[in-house]
């Protein structure tokens, strides 16, 4: 029981106010939660996460566009001589290794999507030109131009067979 | 009858006194021009909004599989569905126009400045939750320009630091614009105009306890105000027949013009158009996001961009109300930074060339050099002015505003 006198003493008051303004607070917090990841991708989202590509008709030289979680793969069947001037150079604005960038130098698998503000870009001649906002990027994917700030980005995939990738899975 | 009826509601709630109070009575400067006929306007554009998509969503399937058809069921097969759906589309163009002119009035005659500051920033508000509305609303056609519109101004929060791609999954409900992301863009797309409506009505609380400001841009003596209605009621109602008839010759004769030919292409998320250009009333604020060589930078000016008109009251050091009406040094500055943002329009709309860049950043120099050198510029013809010697009209002026501000700090 607390001191007749103590009614002047608003030390335990102040903290109680504090307390519960903390409390609700995070509890304030924790409810919003569920709402917020709510917004994520769903599970059946998640499901679809992977696709399986056969690479067996895709021609030397030549490039198809992929879906993969609702975004284009550019996977490129790259010439012999694409090939060497790719492994003779490190790009442009990011340097990188072209070994770094691909699993069998024969195919690029790259997301065919820009860096700068997600367009997709258009295979002209050797390398990609985006057309939103003029970036270039070379065979590697590597960019040469900005302004997009970085390479083609690579997803995680593995070769299942030969001919065969698991885009999704690294 | 009609008497007793309202006698019963006056006993239990303000309503006479409220008419009175805020409408028929409210005191309104004698000197208003058509320049403040805009708000009036913009309130109306807002319920036209307002009324035709609630119809629209009536008819409207907020699924990526049948968006886009139902957009054509609307305009085809249901009855008026064309009126409703052009009406709306225009109606985002005419609300853009009538709020810049209402701010730009706000800019030419100084109405931001004490103790207005609060309708400025309320307004600037106003102007944040129409663009996000508007640009919500574009993604719903579901056409390639939707899609990719949306596509890149999501990827704008790329730009957030260290969970920039994880706050634009987040806000997509996917790795890329889908299903998913329409749905969420249509619930928010019918929210936010019931935040619109309730930040207008903070903005008329605002408005009705500062006033009008009027241009000559201070408070005016008791004696000069006149009665809203009818004075101001006629004057707006006649601003609204000339608004509807030039809304209306769009609506019926040139629909199209506020719409991008692209958009009737249903979306495809493999494919980017070659040439993506934003609606014509974010095309400025596009061309400055381009003329940044860097994304986060370019991000960064383009936010700034709009919010640096809430600096205002500050940077603007002039003790001359009335704004460019008695200041020259003002008036060319304002004049400059609407042809400058006129040319920044231009960019934004013609595909990227090394040419355009460099307008487009020289552009970009001026709009943001205009607010870094207003202090000192507004300072410096302040100072010329009262020099040279004002004329006593605007002495008179001066006196009177800096009376009615004490007045208010004391009420």
């Amino acid at each position: 029981m607390a001191e007749y006198d103590d009614l002047d003493d608003t030390g335990r008051r102040d903290f109680l106010l504090k307390v519960t303004t903390v409390v609700t607070g995070a509890g304030a917090v924790a409810a919003s939660i569920p709402f917020v990841a709510s917004m994520n991708p769903s599970a059946e989202l998640l499901a679809k996460a992977n696709t399986e590509v056969d690479l067996s008709d895709i021609p030397v030289g030549g490039m198809h566009t992929v879906a993969w979680q609702g975004k284009p793969i550019f996977i490129l069947h790259r010439t012999p001589e694409s090939i060497k001037a790719m492994e003779a150079t490190n790009g442009g604005l990011k340097p990188e290794q072209d070994s770094d960038r691909v699993k069998k130098p024969e195919w690029l698998v790259v997301i065919g999507v820009c860096t700068h503000m997600g367009c997709v870009p258009n295979k002209e001649g050797p390398g990609w030109t985006c057309h939103c906002h003029g970036s270039q990027y070379d065979d590697s994917g590597r960019v040469l131009r900005g302004p997009a700030p970085n390479n083609l980005e690579v997803p995680p995939y593995r070769f299942i067979a030969d001919n065969k990738i698991m885009i999704g899975q690294a | 009858m009609a008497n007793k009826i309202i006698a019963w509601i006056d006993h239990r709630f303000p309503l006479t006194s409220f008419i009175k109070h805020e409408l028929t009575g409210y005191p309104t400067p004698r000197n208003l021009s058509y320049w403040w006929n805009f708000g009036f306007l913009a309130g109306i554009v807002l319920m036209l909004q307002v009324l035709t998509g609630l119809f629209l969503a009536m008819h409207y399937k907020p699924d990526a599989a049948m968006a886009f058809d139902s957009i054509q069921h609307i305009m085809r097969d249901v009855n008026y569905g064309w009126l409703l759906r052009f009406m709306h589309s225009t109606g985002a163009s005419a609300f853009f126009l009538v709020i810049y002119i209402h701010m730009a009035r706000t800019l030419y005659y100084g109405s931001y400045r004490a103790p207005r500051e609060l309708m400025w920033w309320t307004g600037q508000g106003l102007l944040l939750l129409l663009m996000a509305t508007a640009f919500m609303g574009y993604l719903l056609p579901w056409g390639q320009m939707s899609f990719w519109g949306a596509t890149v101004i999501t990827n704008l929060f790329r730009a957030t630091p260290f969970i920039g791609d994880q706050v634009v999954v987040w806000l997509r409900g996917d790795y890329a614009v889908g299903d998913d992301t329409l749905t969420r863009f249509f619930a928010l797309h019918y929210l936010f105009p019931f935040l619109i409506i309730g930040a207008v009505v903070i903005h008329l609380v605002a408005l009705h306890s500062v006033r009008s400001s009027n241009p000559s841009g201070i408070d005016l003596a008791d004696k000069d105000n006149i009665p809203f209605h009818p004075y101001y009621t006629i004057k707006d109602f006649y601003g609204l027949g000339v608004f509807l008839m030039a809304y209306f010759l769009v609506v019926f004769f040139f629909p199209h013009s506020v719409l991008e030919p692209a958009n009737n292409i249903p979306a495809n998320p493999l494919i980017t158009p070659d040439h993506i250009v934003p609606e014509w009333y974010f095309l400025p604020f596009y061309a400055i996001l381009r003329a940044v060589p860097n994304m986060v930078g370019g991000v960064v000016a383009m936010g700034l961009s709009v919010i640096v008109f809430a600096f205002m009251p500050f940077l603007d050091r002039s003790r001359i109300p009335g704004g460019g009406r008695y200041r020259p040094v003002y008036r060319i500055m304002f004049y400059l930074f609407i042809l400058d943002i006129l040319v920044l329009g231009y960019v934004g709309y013609v595909p990227p060339t090394s040419k355009t860049i460099i307008i487009g950043q020289v552009a970009t120099f001026i709009y943001f050099g205009s607010f870094i050198l207003l202090p000192f510029i507004s300072k410096a013809e302040d100072k010329w002015l009262f020099k040279r010697g004002l004329p006593p009209k605007i002495l008179a002026l001066i006196a009177s505003e800096e009376q009615e501000i004490a007045k208010r700090g004391k009420r």
